[in-house]
């Protein structure tokens, strides 16, 4: 497929992972917050070609892992009620809640179904007038827009059985709650490619001046995440820290202004806890009072659920890239993907489920 | 031995005959004279043959005096009709397949209809018109059957359980607990099709896919094989779980490890494209008209030229060996020549977007 | 997080208002909303994300960084090592 296999060509991955070779004189820690970016490197075994100097630590870029206990539980509370259909991205069904998974709700006779757009949700709300449909809104910037538009949508043809449990997270205040940590050891960062062709990466520019952390907004083909290396590679070793884009065929400065207007439009930023890691200020969207109609938690008035996670889980620390899967005692012992006890087992793109999936050879 | 009699239908268009209702009722069910009107119209003139005509509560076999392979398997995909075929199609080639694999001839199947209330009788007309089909290209008879009808609700649509005789030639002795050191890893064609076209033509993805089905019999291609050489040492249709399912049962098995090049692996572009866009690995779905065999190395090269002479064997390629180290394991080298594990899948193969 | 695909865009309309399209994907085409890449044209390749197009490729900066690597004469190479820094093989030095 055009733009896809060139950029998986070995050749020329090869050729970069020389230039990275060429370059590198000092140990560096470099984290890729995109989840989708860590199932690139573990799949296509990236890590493994590195020089030993470069130390790739997982971030927190993975909606589904991040998307706090309460929210699955609400989600679930809300799934189960005889007038929903609940639809929801298909990763987010076997996510476990603190007791059970949608999955399960399914199967106790729940209407829960996977849709590959929130507009197919709009779509099943025009059909089913007598029923509620609830959309499941998880996510980065990057399904913002649609997850906004599709709000709009019902807005605009006057849909009054749609609304969307949204649980919608910010990528820059995660990244700079992880180097404002103490035992932060992230030294550059690759940010997410398609968080950033829809918010463009201006933003990130005081981040990387504040931190002093070359920031290079990274494509997901091997030879995209290796350029990103290379260039955060140089970057450090020549002492800058700017934000340089690798993307260029996505990813403008300015980003994606349509989409940015609409996000602002149906949402405002606010706080979230994000699953592992805590509360961050400003870290969230959520639904701006104008489109209250629209929101779950309102409509259905699923309250105060508070849970807790597994003790043994060290996810909260894999996120925040201290440490990695392997580390974890649970980790392909009392956890994996068949019986997850946290959400970066559980998600195809959580490190832990990636590290199990694709692990090394012995 | 001799084959069983099959009709081949005269011509391609099979007008749905003329009945009482236009819908499955409970009472087609029931054993009365509705279950009659079934069989003698809907079923008979597509499956006849010897036995089957008797219309006895069991088909007499001769015993061919030799090992039977009897498998048995349950059909139940949404949709019943996908690009490139049908339930019914898929019930027949499925177990023809699962005897193929073990190097039997299939000979005899059965076949149990589940129908849900209110099922149009041209949709299970049009059902036995492919199974009818799919038999006679396979070279089977349908010797024996049964139907049920249950409530509306409690079933979707139709499922369909077909079990299957078939017998071994002396010298064939296929499992997936004989893979040796040494040996080559054949593919025979292209993977995951049968699996993206059927996610992709499941309401709410709204693709507009080219993908099709490979459903097919593969007991001629592995006749071929045979022909060739009976030191096959394991054989396995790559159904649900994929391809990586299969090559880790073997390897489990036969407590060998196996590696495989991931660049050999033939996928067609608009299958890569529908992996792609859902988030899915193509190793891991399933196929319903391609095998995997285990060959010494010796014979590697002329297993595969067989292979090449057969439709559905013209793609057939090696796409690795059967190693001493990592017992249990399939490693799969990347294309930056680096290997890692490639494991069984967990679950349900669900699209994603992230 | 946030698998965003690379397609053509093979035909545009209106559905429910909105501005949609088929978008091939190696032969397999799904509809994706391209209400955010309003100048977008039929030929062009978008970045599809959950059923929206959020940008449109920029061909000649794939090109650019497609040509720089490929023109890029292996430093490693010319010293006569692999990318591992081991001595190169005949039939490895392309």
């Amino acid at each position: 497929m055009k733009y896809l296999d060139e950029f998986r060509d070995p050749k020329l991955a090869k050729k970069i992972v020389a230039a990275i070779r060429n370059t590198v004189t000092r140990p560096w820690v470099i984290m890729e917050i995109c989840g989708g970016q860590t199932h690139s490197i573990i799949k296509n075994g990236i890590d493994q070609v590195l020089p030993k100097e470069i130390e790739l630590v997982h971030g927190p870029g993975c909606p589904v892992c991040v998307t706090p206990l309460e929210i699955i539980d609400k989600a679930i509370e809300i799934a189960s009620r005889p007038e929903v259909i609940f639809t929801s991205f298909g990763d987010m069904l076997r996510v476990p809640g603190s007791r059970k998974d949608l999955f399960m709700v399914k199967s106790e006779g729940g209407d829960v179904r996977t849709v590959y757009s929130p507009l197919e949700a709009v779509k099943i709300a025009r059909e089913n007038p007598d029923r509620e449909v609830v959309f499941f809104a998880v996510g980065f910037e990057t399904t913002a827009p649609g997850n906004a538009l599709a709000i709009h949508q019902a807005a605009q043809e006057g849909l009054t059985n749609f609304s969307e449990l949204v649980s919608h997270v910010l990528v820059p205040p995660a990244m700079e709650a992880l180097l404002s940590a103490p035992d932060n050891r992230v030294q550059g960062y690759l940010a997410a490619g398609h968080v950033c062709t829809v918010m463009g990466w201006e933003e990130y520019e005081p981040i990387a001046k504040k931190y002093k952390v070359p920031i290079v907004p990274t494509g997901f083909e091997p030879v995209d995440i290796l350029e990103g290396i290379l260039l955060v590679v140089k970057q450090l070793e020549e002492g800058r820290y700017e934000v340089e884009n690798q993307y260029l065929r996505s990813v403008k400065r300015e980003g994606n202004r349509p989409a940015q207007k609409l996000i602002k439009e149906i949402f405002e930023v606010t706080n979230r806890k994000w699953r592992g890691i805590g509360e961050i200020p400003s870290s969230g969207l959520k639904i701006r009072d104008k489109y209250a109609d629209y929101d779950a938690e309102h409509k259905f008035d699923v309250g105060d659920i508070q849970t807790n996670e597994a003790e043994i889980c060290i996810s909260g620390i894999i996120l925040q890239g201290l440490k990695k899967p392997k580390e974890c005692p649970a980790f392909g012992k009392e956890c994996s993907p068949s019986h997850p006890l946290g959400a970066t087992m559980v998600s195809s793109e959580g490190a832990c489920a990636a590290y199990f999936k694709y692990q090394r050879l012995q | 031995m001799t084959r069983p009699e099959i009709n081949f239908p005269e011509s391609l268009s099979c007008p749905v005959p003329i009945m009482h209702h236009e819908t499955i009722q409970l009472a087609h069910g029931a054993g009365g004279k509705l279950s009659a009107e079934l069989i003698e119209k809907i079923f008979l003139p597509r499956f006849a043959n010897e036995q089957l005509n008797k219309l006895e509560d069991q088909a007499i076999l001769d015993n061919p005096g030799k090992r039977l392979a009897f498998t048995t398997d349950t059909f139940v995909v949404d949709p019943i009709f996908f690009p490139g075929g049908d339930i019914g199609e898929l019930a027949i080639n499925g177990t023809v397949n699962d005897l193929a694999m073990s190097g039997a001839e299939p000979l005899y199947l059965s076949v149990g209809f589940i129908l849900e209330e209110g099922l149009p009788i041209a949709t299970l007309h049009r059902i036995a018109v492919s199974m009818e089909r799919a038999a006679g290209k396979a070279g089977v008879a349908i010797v024996t059957g049964d139907t049920k009808v249950v409530n509306k609700g409690s079933c979707d649509k139709l499922f369909i359980n077909t079990s299957g005789i078939g017998v071994l030639p002396d010298d064939v002795h296929i499992s997936a607990g004989n893979l040796q050191v040494g040996d080559r890893i054949i593919l025979s064609g292209t993977i995951a099709d049968h699996g993206m076209a059927v996610l992709t033509s499941r309401e709410g993805l709204s693709f507009r896919s080219r993908v099709s089905s490979d459903t097919a019999a593969l007991n001629q291609l592995v006749r071929k094989m045979l022909d060739t050489t009976t030191d096959i040492h394991a054989l396995r249709d790559p159904t649900r779980g994929g391809v990586a399912t299969t090559l880790n049962e073997f390897a489990r098995q036969s407590k060998v490890g196996i590696r495989i090049y991931g660049d050999r692996i033939p996928v067609r572009p608009e299958v890569q494209g529908a992996c792609e866009v859902l988030g899915i690995d193509p190793l891991y779905v399933a196929n319903e008209g391609k095998l995997i065999a285990v060959v010494p190395e010796t014979h590697a090269a002329d297993v595969l030229t067989a292979m090449h002479t057969d439709p559905l064997g013209e793609k057939a390629v090696i796409i690795g060996e059967v190693v001493g180290d990592h017992p249990g394991t399939v490693a799969i080298k990347t294309g930056l020549g680096v290997s890692r594990v490639l494991d069984m899948p967990v679950g349900e193969q669900l699209p994603r977007i992230c | 997080m946030c698998l965003g695909i690379p397609g053509k865009v093979v035909k545009i309309f209106d559905e429910n208002g909105l501005k949609m399209g088929h978008v091939d994907y190696g032969g397999t085409m799904n509809k994706a909303c391209l209400e955010y890449v309003p100048e977008i044209k039929v030929g062009q390749y978008t970045v599809v994300h959950a059923g929206f197009g959020i940008s449109i490729i920029d061909e000649e900066e794939a090109q650019k960084t497609y040509e720089v690597w490929e023109e890029f004469v292996d430093a490693a190479a010319r010293e006569g090592v692999d990318i591992y820094g081991n001595p190169l093989k005949k039939d490895e030095s392309e």
